[in-house]
């Protein structure tokens, strides 16, 4: 099969323009007679079921929390980037799209790339329209700042909560559709099948998370926007919820995943205190506006970081990284930290943390100025750690984030299987090996107000002439089975070990062998050993409780997917002889240390293609044209 | 640390559900109370026994899930502070420990300590939100906010839906989540022009899903983990004073 991204014609910068001038219309008396699903409710589901309801089609719209407020980008800090050179900083879209393309060392694609931030701008307007209260100037103008990997202040925020904020804007909009009767809400419900007839996309199957009933839903089109799979690594920034389930059943259908192990670490986590922890909490990337970082110098220093007199510290970014420093790219800064840490400088109870220091800004802008920048991550620190940050040093350390792999999409973010479309995180993305901060709120809500409802009915426009499909075809009968199969292999395994203890397992091993650094080695026996415990969660697992509420029902089913994601991720690096991004690979290293990439080899996207159970899976490749951006090192320092 | 626990287990929306006791080795005092509860299921895993219900998700204060009584407090003993913010440093060896569901009429139970908060969503159905189409907006800064609007918006914007407002409330009133919604959009001049509406809408859906009256005994406030003030319960009720007397 030949990947093609369908990337319109023209100069750069008229891509997208000369996309919506021939993308086809669906006449709007017809709107009302298609049906959509979208699953997900974050900034990228919420957002496009919002608009695609609003120019009339019907909507279903499905979650598994109990409210489609509760997606996970609402817990996103930072901010969201925007190309609008409110600061008159030199900043602008194609800037944006260059630092964008570089930070994701040149592993994404141009036209995407552009029109993400093309859209920036109007990603601001859509949401100040909506009421999310951006922080402001005391002239009433809308302030922003800079944030890890640019030059320019491009990030708006609404304090440390901008995903919080944004969300609540997305869900109001989809709020109000529900109230005209144009989306209907499955909350609770998780998606648990894709159905495909004809080669197309046309529904699902969704377990309700609270009768155990398995339902069917047919549709014309389904969107899967349901977020980053990050917790594969059981320990990760992410919500406890967070999964692959949807687009790794998506994929077993026919969707090629691509650039899976492509996993960013963030730099500025809370660090692991214990066996017992179920999570890394993430300290807002903006902090490091402000904090400077550190480590002893000497090995194995164990006075209190407060007592390590300036002299004896090592500003290891400041003095790596001059142009950027604290502001490093995440990938740079989490690869710099683990370096230290794995040199003996770590600090900390177990020695896993780097210092995030605020002394200087304080003593320079006062403590009311730091206060009110980060008052609310203080305070969440001290909760957590009991640790007043304004005294000492925060410690901090990296911590598996963000997903750039995911389902792959074309420019239409449309999947290989028509009719299936993939937003926001769940999609292999526009942020390449690596993503800048406070672009993926954007990506995700961009995909949703900008770009679906334009792609979309263009699909529909033609999808619309084919005779509808309902859940009595014999496919959803297939799929139904399928899932009861499944569910009923869980409730009637008579294992010993619980579900946490496979995620837990095959989360440490990952992080070993396939985390901020992986080599051929590592990888091999990574495959070798989450094929063992494959093995043994399909014998051991131990399940309680019946098929109505049963959380532990929900967690295998997400267990046997990360059991495959992790193998693919596996198999994904080892193909990837390079460095670049967050992928490092130790065999492809210069000797200080910094990523050698292989664009000879490797531009391309890799995209995987499922073969069935047992058999390896295909890899596709879809070569990389850079035209207007030259291939550099990425160099930061 | 050892401790005693009795937790709320109900089967079901129609079922009667009783206190039981567990009792609980090795808790460390790091960890979060949701943590203490992982803990204690993965023993009930190994028992055979079904495991506790509890909602949870981000696991960092924000999205309002994990809400269950501590002792009869909402979201347990600390002010202004989510379950999975809570950490077992606030308790000590030997304590006894009662964990119970959010109680409301309008937040049945679901099964042992999930409850249903739709309400909440329907509340905000009737009119939480400033009709702005999606696509076309207008230039962000074609519209001044001043910074104190803006801050005073966000202070009411921060509410997390999680419910202890109504938990710890007597009357199982909505009025503290309810209020936060009414003021931010009412403070901000996208949201001025169906403020009216808005008000007497939200106000009339909090009545339909049975949640009950404020009588100003102020519980919420303290018990909510964004401290949303009840002012903003005071600013409502002036805004649908408002909205009735300028009725067209
Ligand atoms: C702690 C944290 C901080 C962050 N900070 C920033 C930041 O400052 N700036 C920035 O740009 N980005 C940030 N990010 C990243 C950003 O928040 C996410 O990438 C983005 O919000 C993802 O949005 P989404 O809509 O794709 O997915 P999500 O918001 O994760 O939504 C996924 C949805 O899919 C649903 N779902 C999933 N699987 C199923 C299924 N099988 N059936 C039914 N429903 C399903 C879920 O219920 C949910 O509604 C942060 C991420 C984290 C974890
Ligand atoms: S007002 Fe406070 S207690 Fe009530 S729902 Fe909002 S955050 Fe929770
Ligand atoms: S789990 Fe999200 S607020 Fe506690």
């Amino acid at each position: 099969m030949i990947l093609d991204a369908k990337i319109p014609a023209g100069e750069l910068a008229d891509k997208w323009d000369n996309y919506k001038k021939h993308a086809k219309l669906v006449n709007p008396a017809n709107r009302k007679k298609v049906d959509v699903i979208v699953v997900g409710t974050g900034l990228a589901g919420a957002s496009c079921a919002a608009s695609l309801a609003e120019q009339g089609y019907n909507v279903k719209s499905f979650c598994f929390q109990d409210s489609t407020r509760r997606a996970h980008s609402v817990a996103a800090q930072g901010g969201v980037n925007a190309a609008k050179n409110y600061k008159n900083d030199g900043d602008n879209v194609y800037r944006m799209f260059y630092d964008t393309i570089k930070g994701g060392d040149f592993r994404s694609r141009e036209a995407n790339v552009y029109r993400l931030a093309e859209c920036s701008a109007q990603l601001i307007d859509q949401a100040v329209a909506q009421g999310v209260p951006f922080a402001r100037e005391y002239g009433g103008y809308l302030n922003n700042r800079s944030f890890g990997g640019v030059q320019v202040s491009r990030t708006f925020y609404a304090r440390g909560q901008t995903g919080q904020q944004l969300l609540l804007g997305a869900y109001q909009a989809l709020m109000r559709q529900v109230s005209l009767g144009k989306v209907k809400t499955y909350t609770r419900h998780e998606m648990l099948e894709l159905v495909v007839v004809d080669g197309k996309a046309k529904g699902i199957i969704a377990r309700d998370l609270l009768t155990g009933e398995i339902e069917r839903h047919a549709a014309t089109v389904v969107v899967l926007a349901t977020g980053g799979y990050g917790k594969v690594y059981y320990l990760s920034t992410l919500a406890m919820g967070c999964n692959s389930s949807a687009i790794c059943r998506a994929h077993k259908k026919g969707a090629f995943m691509s650039g899976v192990s492509w996993i960013q670490f963030h730099p500025t986590c809370l660090p692991q205190s214990g066996e017992h922890q179920s999570k890394l909490t993430l300290m807002s990337e903006s902090l490091r506006n402000d904090g400077r970082i550190w480590v002893p110098k000497k090995a194995g220093d164990d006075r209190p970081p407060q007592s390590i007199p300036e002299e004896e510290r090592d500003y290891y970014l400041e003095r790596k990284y001059p142009a950027f420093g604290n502001l490093s790219p995440r990938d740079i800064s989490s690869r710099a930290a683990k370096e230290r840490i794995d040199a003996g400088c770590g600090v900390g109870p177990m020695k896993n943390a780097v210092c995030l220091d605020f002394s200087k800004a304080i003593k320079e802008q006062g403590k009311d100025k730091i206060k009110e920048k980060y008052s609310n991550l203080f305070t969440m620190y001290e909760k957590i750690n009991g640790i007043n940050a304004y005294e000492q040093p925060m410690l901090i350390s990296p911590a598996a984030h963000f997903t750039m792999g995911g389902l792959w999409v074309d420019y239409q973010l449309m999947t290989t299987i028509p009719g299936l479309f993939a937003l926001g995180e769940a999609n292999f993305a526009d942020h390449g090996a690596n993503r800048l901060g406070a672009n993926s709120l954007l990506q995700a809500c961009v995909d949703g107000y900008f770009i679906a409802p334009y792609t979309i009915p263009n699909y529909l426009a033609d999808e619309m002439k084919v005779e509808k499909v309902t859940t009595d075809h014999p496919a959803f009968a297939e799929a139904e089975a399928a899932v009861r199969a499944q569910l009923s292999q869980f409730l009637n395994s008579k294992g010993t070990l619980s579900a946490d203890h496979f995620h837990k397992t095959l989360g440490k091993l990952l992080y070993n062998k396939c985390g901020l650094s992986r080599s051929k080695e590592s990888l091999t026996k990574a495959i070798e050993e989450i094929k063992q415990l494959r093995a043994s969660f399909n014998k051991d697992l131990k399940i309680t409780g019946d098929d109505k509420v049963n959380s532990e029902l929900e967690k295998a089913g997400r267990i046997a997917d990360y059991l495959e994601l992790g193998e693919l991720m596996c198999y994904d690096a080892l193909t990837r002889e390079e460095s670049c991004g967050a992928h490092f690979r130790d065999e492809y290293q210069t000797p200080d240390g910094e990523a050698v990439r292989n664009d000879q080899d490797f531009c391309f996207v890799s995209a995987w293609e499922w073969k069935g159970e047992g058999v390896a899976q295909e890899l596709h490749k879809e070569p990389l044209v850079f035209e207007n951006v030259e291939l550099t090192v990425r160099s930061y320092k | 640390m050892k401790l005693s626990l009795k937790i709320w287990r109900q089967e079901g929306v129609d079922t009667k559900g009783a206190m039981i006791n567990y009792e609980l080795d090795d808790v460390s005092e790091h960890m979060s109370f949701l943590e203490m509860m992982d803990l204690l299921n993965e023993t009930l895993v190994q028992k055979g026994e079904r495991v506790i219900e509890f909602d949870h998700d981000c696991r960092e204060g924000i999205c309002g899930q994990c809400g269950m009584m501590i002792n009869g407090r909402a979201h347990g003993p600390l002010a202004n502070t989510t379950t999975c913010q809570l950490h077992m440093r606030t308790f000590k060896d030997g304590d006894t420990i009662y964990i119970e569901p959010f109680r409301a009429t309008a937040f049945p139970i679901v099964r042992d300590l999930k409850v249903d908060r739709s309400g909440f969503d329907h509340i905000i159905q009737a009119g939480g939100f400033i009709t702005a189409g999606a696509g076309q907006p207008p230039e962000a800064n074609s519209i001044l906010i001043s910074h104190e609007t803006a801050e005073a918006a966000f202070d009411a914007a921060a509410c997390i839906g999680c419910g202890a407002c109504v938990a710890t409330c007597k009357n199982s009133s909505a009025a503290l989540f309810t209020s936060a919604k009414i003021t931010q959009l009412a403070l901000l001049p996208q949201g001025k022009l169906e403020a009216a509406d808005r008000v007497v809408n939200m106000v009339e859906q909090m009545d339909a899903e049975g949640f009950g009256h404020c009588s100003n005994t102020e519980a919420c406030e303290v018990e909510c983990p964004q401290a949303i003030s009840v002012l903003h319960i005071a600013r409502m009720n002036y805004e649908y004073n408002k909205a009735l007397i300028l009725k067209p």
